[in-house]
């Protein structure tokens, strides 16, 4: 495919030989194929386009443009373009244009219209709510406000050829910091440049590879923590997914920097096809001489290995992660004494970052210090990526500026609520970070003001609720999956998870004591300070905001017995408006427990004693006749 | 050896040497932190958070069983956070803990049951859920009641740390782990040593001797320090009595070659101390050729009469004597003594060599 | 050597040693709270441990390298490393010149060893016995612990100088850390050599041969005293005609179960003119006995136990003994005076104070003294803190002399008859000759009967299966035992205990002895294995 590269001075010279020889194929189709876009069917749309271009003679290899062919119209899959909501998504460079849900039986008609009739297929655009029709990227609101860098190429490359992250100016960082930096000199770099760890502490970058040089012991280690567990987050699945070598570039630099010749890629073994990319890639890079023994040329020995976690959401906490490889149960020990930096994996020095952050590294060496600094906060300089989700408009993945408010994030890129709802809060940082308010939406995202707030950045999950959200019944959700997760080690975390778990639970149920608000509250605070690791230090979180900023609501079902959200089954009942009802029978028909009765065109009841409080009747009516009370 | 660090641990000027926990120093200087999974044999571990202090400067409250001591350190063992996380941790222990201190066999001996006095917590505040395993486990030796167990941990890291085969491990996660052998199978099936370390570092109730069950109360029994009676080894003992019976053997932790560590003959081979084969009388063998018994002074003139018949008859070199590698020194001393000067031979030998 | 059979460092240094050699110690069964020390080390990281046993024991599972010898081969492969560490220069050169006299000759001895060499005898790869060699003469501190493995020979002795030899060589002699470190099997018998319960030495090891320790005996004890040597254990237990004794006194021993050829044991004691065993069971041996007298257990008394690491420590009474037992120590006092020398002593304190008016590395090990914290020997004077390790600076006898020797052959060699090799030992969960273990409920529940131990092979080629009852025979006698199929056996090694008088090993063993210390060879005996019908 490529011939090993020998001196880091020639990457400069693989990266324009590659960027001429794509360049040579005019114009092309990129079908998504994040994971979300291959389970609508993109690989299927994918190879359609295949067939028919070739049946068409229009159809060329790549191989064949580094042959020196050139090619009218190509067609590749790329990683996760974003966008989830609207795929299977297909674009067509250069021009920009943007198709969304895509099926099979569309591909002939955008190929004619497109590329033979230069023109758009109207009724695959994105339309925005208003109606208004997007045919490119910068005119769809999704990405109008982005600040796509670690994204830049996701979405647009083939991550299963590394010649295509050569076209992107690839390695070139890695060639320019084995060739003109010290591993000081890249410490100082990713020093100056204020990166802060996207895992979700925000742990300065360079101190930490810093520390990680300093420590004395032998064989030294770097490992990239991809055990993305939030319910709801999958930015590090997507970027393993759509630009592995970025992350395999950021670890080599690392590695270099901190005088380390081995790294480990832990990712979940619920992400196959992360999995998948990330071994062809790892084999790509070896052959190609950036990765492995003597790399570019040079006596830097860096290689890397794919590890497949067992799906333990602890696992994500980096000593547990370590005891993970080591072959050990997965619980989190004491860094008292230590970091893993000095004693980590085999108890060697270890360098710890998420996908996140080491995909940073090779833009910020390959732009400098100043160009990152030049974006986000003064405190939280550079992007944020967030798993845009839950009841918004416009889902999937975003690259924002920190220091973007939240009302900019759900409102203009996810075009707000849908359904005619209000929003109500978002739930920032999945189960460990917190639910902000209504009256919060302007606050500026970074590290520290989510801090304060009383949520996290976390892995950087969002989820926008609506007001049909009850927030206890919330808070109780994002309970039950830490009281799940919560390995069992230390005391407050494995039975102070439950006891809140339970308590929420009484509370939805309508059991609650009013010193319950208190003693969630005592319970939350003890659980946060006297854990042993972040998991249950940050699980009272969506407990804790919820009583701050929600408390109405708790006192609600406690005092009244009452969901205000008209959620929690047993204090809601369902009853049907005699004058909305027109007798469908929609409703009766689908009940399960056969509470609803009426005559045919007249309106029906609902007989209290039969409703199991499904809200099946609620979904399916048409006319809004259901309500609650 | 390097200078000592100083510290101030409740206002009490206090030092220690380089590596040592805010623990160590605070319990050389007789200042009192609640430990539950920290046992001195074992590495740090961190998990039980009652050891936590408020140390000025740090971050957060530190685990004193873990955090090394640094210059100019000033520690709180004792505030309104750290007794407010103390009381939850031992609340929530007791909420999935069963209340039958009254027949648990640990009473008098058990640190959970000692801090819940302590903090005069009488119920836990938090209901909900309990477990009740039914466990039974067919070993002569060790009884487990994993309904008490509190997850310290300390039995997994005494087996993995100190005796070896790891046999005991977590299963599960978050409030349903429990502390099993390998496939949840029992401790006979298992690669199991029965040393009863589990049993000696257990703070609970959750692992106890089967050997000791209703023997009485710790306040019931008296106890003498001794050394084990089996191999070379010369590990201190502490008998516990009651009624001039031996009940039970623990190993004190502060004292001898084993500090705490004892195997299964040490811990478990007490029985024979009253096996109602033990030899209460002098035997003489009669005409018939059976022994029987008989008085004290008969037989030792029977005895020094023969040995004497027969050194004088075929010299002293015709009588040989072995004394005893279970014995005492100073038995062995008056033993050769008496081969030596009394019977006049050399002929004295024990089995060093078997 | 260089001193008596001790541990020259102490069970607290242990830990210290960077690598530690077990040589023919099933340490985690025999000295399980020693093992305890080593495993907390390996496991922590601060130590690498190097196995050397015939069989595959539990510490091999912890070991960076397991050697398996054939069973009596030992002086071979500790040649065979001693060899590679000359060859390879990494013996510790200014303590061999300073401190060691016989270098040279232990070189010329050794030069034929080479590991190539040595896999012939032995059967252990030659890379093993380079890295075991690299890996020891490697560290800054390493120990060597042995057992009954080394000394259970007919070259026991040559064992133990081979093993001295290692040490020397790597400097490791002195130090925290280091030492050549003899593991004893009971809970007093370093007390008891160390008394002079032995027929050449009187306490502390002084000779019975020198006039001026005679003398100071005599004058102590108001008698005069033999000078000749007297037997041994097992030549005292031997027919009439062939030297043995006619009257025994035999005092909390069994030989009846711990002696070789016991078939031939049991018909010289049977037929001894007078037999008296003081003990606290009716064992095996005073079932034999003319007079039988009853006397303590540990917990009954009070007195003082010599541990392994040479700690003299204090006994406590807890209990009142049952009927009419009495102290041991009371017994032979009454004797004595029953046979014309009053020996009163009021209490134990008074006979230790003897003791140590008597016995200069016991001087100043005085009762008072070690009511909290024993005491390790030597210690000279009231003030001595005792000598937690030997040899530090200079060797008792000077410096230390190398003692090279050449492998021997055990004296029996399995044959066609007798295909296999029979070693015996202990196991964890009973002790010595199963009169107290056997007698504890619960022990006995773990333990109930004696296995011999097949490796999957032999038991493949004899057809047995785990379970079967098998019989075992030697030239000296047949038992039967249940079979037991374990991969902890190698082909052509069968081990059982020889706690069980009912399935009792010492039918089997031989007759040999190592010609210096008289230890029986109850390592190697050649044995024939028959499967018994099933009932």
């Amino acid at each position: 495919m490529l011939n090993r590269i020998k001196s880091p001075l020639q990457v400069a010279d693989v990266v324009r030989e590659c960027g001429e020889a794509l360049g040579r194929e005019k114009s092309r189709f990129v079908i998504c194929a994040g994971t979300g876009c291959v389970a609508g069917g993109s690989m299927d749309v994918f190879r359609e386009f295949e067939r028919l271009l070739k049946a068409k003679g229009l159809y060329g290899d790549v191989q064949l443009l580094f042959e020196g062919h050139t090619s009218p119209v190509g067609v590749i899959f790329s990683g996760c373009y974003g966008f989830c909501q609207v795929g299977p998504l297909v674009q067509f460079q250069p021009k920009g244009i943007i198709y969304t849900k895509v099926t099979v039986q569309d591909v002939d008609e955008i190929i004619k219209t497109t590329f033979e009739e230069d023109s758009v297929v109207e009724r695959l655009l994105y339309r925005k709510h208003d109606g208004t029709l997007c045919p490119t990227e910068d005119e769809v609101p999704f990405y109008g406000k982005q600040k796509r860098v670690i994204l830049a190429e996701c979405g647009h490359i083939n991550p299963e050829d590394i010649r295509e992250y050569f076209a992107t100016g690839g390695y070139q960082a890695l060639a320019s910091a084995l060739s003109k930096m010290d591993p000081d000199g890249v410490i100082d770099i990713i020093s100056r440049s204020g990166l802060r760890g996207r895992g979700g502490a925000g742990f300065p970058a360079g101190r930490k590879m810093a520390l990680a040089r300093e420590s004395q012991g032998g064989r030294k280690y770097v490992i990239c923590n991809g055990d993305e567990g939030d319910p709801g987050a999958f930015m590090d699945r997507s970027v393993l997914e759509a630009n592995p070598h970025s992350v395999l570039e950021g670890m080599a630099i690392a590695a270099y920097a901190i005088g380390a010749d081995k790294g480990y890629i832990y990712v979940r073994a619920e992400y196959p096809l992360a999995v998948t990319r990330i071994d062809i890639a790892i084999d790509q890079a070896r052959r190609s001489g950036v990765l492995g023994k003597g790399i570019m040329g040079t006596d830097f020995d860096f290689d890397v290995e794919v590890f497949q976690g067992a799906g333990a959401f602890i696992c994500g906490e980096a000593t547990a992660l370590i005891r993970s490889i080591e072959g050990f149960r997965g619980s989190p020990e004491m860094t008292l004494s230590y970091y893993p930096t000095e004693r980590g994996l085999w108890g060697k020095p270890t360098l710890l970052n998420n996908v996140k952050t080491l995909a940073f590294i090779p833009k910020i060496i390959a732009n400098g210090v100043r160009w990152f600094t030049g974006m986000g906060t003064k405190g939280s300089p550079g992007t944020a990526v967030f798993a845009l989700t839950g009841e918004v408009r416009n889902n999937g993945l975003i690259e924002v500026p920190m220091g973007i408010t939240l009302r900019e994030i759900i409102f203009d890129i996810g075009e707000g609520v849908p359904g005619g709802r209000e929003f109500k809060a978002v739930q920032i940082g999945g189960p460990s970070g917190g639910c902000l308010p209504r009256e919060l939406l302007d606050i500026e995202v970074d590290f520290d003001s989510l801090l304060d707030a009383g949520a996290m950045m976390g892995s950087g999950g969002m989820v926008v609720v609506d007001d049909t959200t009850c927030m206890v019944d919330l808070a109780r959700y994002f309970l039950a999956f830490t009281r799940m997760e919560s390995c069992g080690k230390c005391v407050p975390c494995r039975i102070g998870t439950k006891r809140m778990l339970e308590m929420l639970t009484r509370i939805c149920e309508g059991k609650g004591e009013p010193e319950d608000v208190g003693r969630l509250e005592e319970l939350a605070l003890d659980i946060k300070e006297g854990s042993l690791c972040a998991l249950g230090g940050t699980a009272p979180n969506p407990v804790l905001t919820t009583l701050r900023y929600f408390k109405d609501e708790y006192e609600a079902h406690i005092h009244e017995k009452r969901c205000p959200a008209g959620l929690c089954a047993n204090l809601v009942t369902f009853h049907i408006d005699s004058e909305k009802c027109n007798g469908c029978t929609v409703c009766a028909r689908n009940c399960p427990a056969d509470a609803i009765t009426g005559e045919k065109k007249k309106p029906h009841v609902i007989d209290q004693d039969k409703c199991i409080k499904c809200r099946e009747c609620l979904s399916r009516c048409r006319f809004d006749a259901v309500y609650t009370e | 050896m390097s200078e000592k660090i100083k510290l101030t641990i409740d206002g009490k000027k206090c030092a220690g040497r380089p590596g040592r926990t805010i623990l160590e120093v605070a319990r050389e200087n007789d200042i009192w932190i609640p430990t539950l999974c920290f046992d001195e044999r074992l590495e740090p571990y961190g998990a039980c958070r009652i050891c936590l202090v408020e140390v000025k400067g740090a971050g957060g409250l530190l685990p004193a069983c873990a955090a090394e001591i640094t210059p100019d350190m000033v520690v709180k063992t004792s505030s309104k956070r750290v007794d407010s996380i103390r009381r939850t941790v031992i609340e929530l222990l007791l909420s999935d803990h069963p209340a039958d201190c009254m027949t648990c066999e640990s009473t008098g001996s058990c640190a959970l049951q000692d801090l819940a006095y302590r903090y005069g917590i009488k119920e836990s505040s938090f209901k909900g859920e309990a477990h009740s395993y039914h466990l039974a486990d067919d070993n002569p030796v060790i009884e487990r009641d994993p309904d008490k167990c509190i997850l310290c941990g300390r039995c997994a890291r005494i087996c993995d740390e100190v005796v070896g085969p790891g046999v005991l491990g977590f299963v599960g996660r978050g409030f349903d782990a429990t502390v099993s052998p390998p496939y949840d199978r029992l401790l006979e099936e298992s690669p199991c040593l029965f040393c009863g370390q589990c049993v000696s570092t257990c703070p609970v109730g959750a692992l106890t001797s089967k050997l000791s069950e209703g023997a009485g109360r710790p306040w019931e029994l008296e106890s003498t320090d001794t050394i084990c009676p089996y191999c070379g080894v010369g590990c201190t003992l502490r008998l516990w009595t009651r009624d001039n019976k031996v009940v039970n053997v623990t190993a004190p932790m502060d004292k001898g070659v084993n500090r705490g560590n004892l195997c299964v003959k040490g811990r478990f081979g007490f029985q024979f101390i009253d096996s109602p084969d033990r030899l209460k009388h002098p035997l003489v063998r009669g005409k018939d050729g059976r022994l029987r018994k008989t008085t004290w002074n008969k037989a030792i003139s029977l005895v020094a009469e023969r040995l004497s018949e027969t050194r004088d008859k075929h010299g002293a070199d015709s009588v040989g004597g072995l004394a005893s590698a279970r014995c005492t020194n100073e038995e062995n001393y008056l033993f050769q003594k008496f081969m030596r000067a009394v019977v006049g031979t050399n002929n004295v030998d024990h089995c060093a060599r078997l | 050597m260089f001193g008596s059979g001790a541990m020259t460092n102490s069970i607290g240094d242990l830990g210290y040693a960077d690598v530690t050699i077990i040589i023919g110690s099933n340490t985690s069964e025999t000295h399980p709270v020693i093992s305890m020390e080593i495993i907390k080390a390996v496991k922590a990281g601060k130590k690498k441990l190097i196995v050397i046993d015939p069989r595959n024991i539990m510490m091999a599972d912890f070991a960076e390298v397991s050697l398996n010898q054939r069973p009596g081969t030992d002086v071979a492969v500790l040649s065979g490393m001693m060899h590679w560490i000359i060859k390879k220069g990494l013996y510790d050169r200014e303590f061999v010149e300073t401190r060691t006299e016989g270098f040279k000759e232990l070189k010329k001895v050794v030069a034929a060893y080479t590991p190539a060499h040595v896999e012939k005898i032995s059967g252990v790869p030659a890379a093993k016995i380079k890295k075991a060699a690299e890996l020891y003469a490697g560290a800054a501190r390493a120990n060597i612990l042995y057992a009954m493995g080394i000394t259970q020979h007919v070259t026991g002795t040559d064992n133990v100088r081979s093993v001295a030899n290692l040490a020397s060589l790597t400097g490791n002699l002195g130090i925290p850390g280091g030492g050549v470190n003899p593991l004893r099997g009971q809970n007093n018998v370093q007390g008891a050599c160390d008394m002079g319960a032995l027929p050449n030495v009187y306490t502390g090891y002084q000779k019975v041969a020198d006039e001026g320790v005679r003398h100071k005996m005599e004058a102590a004890w108001g008698v005069e005293l033999p000078e000749a040597p007297g037997l041994v254990s097992t030549e005292m237990v031997r027919k009439r005609s062939e030297g043995g004794v006619r009257a025994m006194y035999i005092m909390g021993e069994n030989p009846m179960v711990s002696d070789p050829d016991l078939n031939h044991a049991g018909e010289v004691l049977k037929n001894l003119e007078f037999l008296v065993v003081q003990d606290i069971f009716l064992t095996e041996t005073a079932e034999l006995a003319d007079v039988v007298l009853p006397g303590l257990t540990f917990a009954e008394k009070d007195g003082t136990f010599t541990n392994t690491e040479r700690r003299v420590q204090r006994v406590r009474r807890a209990v009142e003994g049952p009927g009419e037992a009495r102290e041991d120590w009371r017994i032979t006092c009454d004797i004595a005076t029953a046979m014309g020398y009053p020996m009163e002593y009021g209490h134990v304190s008074e006979i230790k104070a003897e003791i140590c008016s008597l016995t200069p590395s016991y001087t100043g090990i005085s009762w008072e003294r070690i009511e909290e914290k024993g005491i390790q020997w030597p210690c000279p004077t009231p003030e001595h803190p005792g000598t937690p390790i030997l040899h530090v600076g200079q060797c008792a006898r000077g410096k230390a002399k190398f003692m090279p020797v050449e492998f021997k052959e055990p004296a029996e060699k399995p044959d066609r008859q007798y295909p296999l090799v029979l070693t015996t030992g202990r196991i964890l969960t009973h002790f010595h000759t199963g009169s107290m273990t056997r007698r504890c409920k619960a022990l006995d529940e773990l333990v109930p009967r004696a296995e011999a131990e097949f490796s999957p092979h032999d038991a493949k080629r004899y057809r047995i299966k785990d379970g079967d009852m098998v019989e075992l025979t030697t030239r000296r006698g047949s038992i039967d035992v249940t079979a037991t199929v374990t991969e902890k056996a190698n082909p052509g090694v069968v081990f059982m205990p020889f706690h069980f008088a009912e399935s009792a090993a010492n039918v089997l063993t031989g007759g040999a002895l190592d010609p210096v210390a008289k230890t029986p060879e109850y390592k190697v005996s050649a044995v024939k294995v028959k499967k018994k019908p099933s009932k």
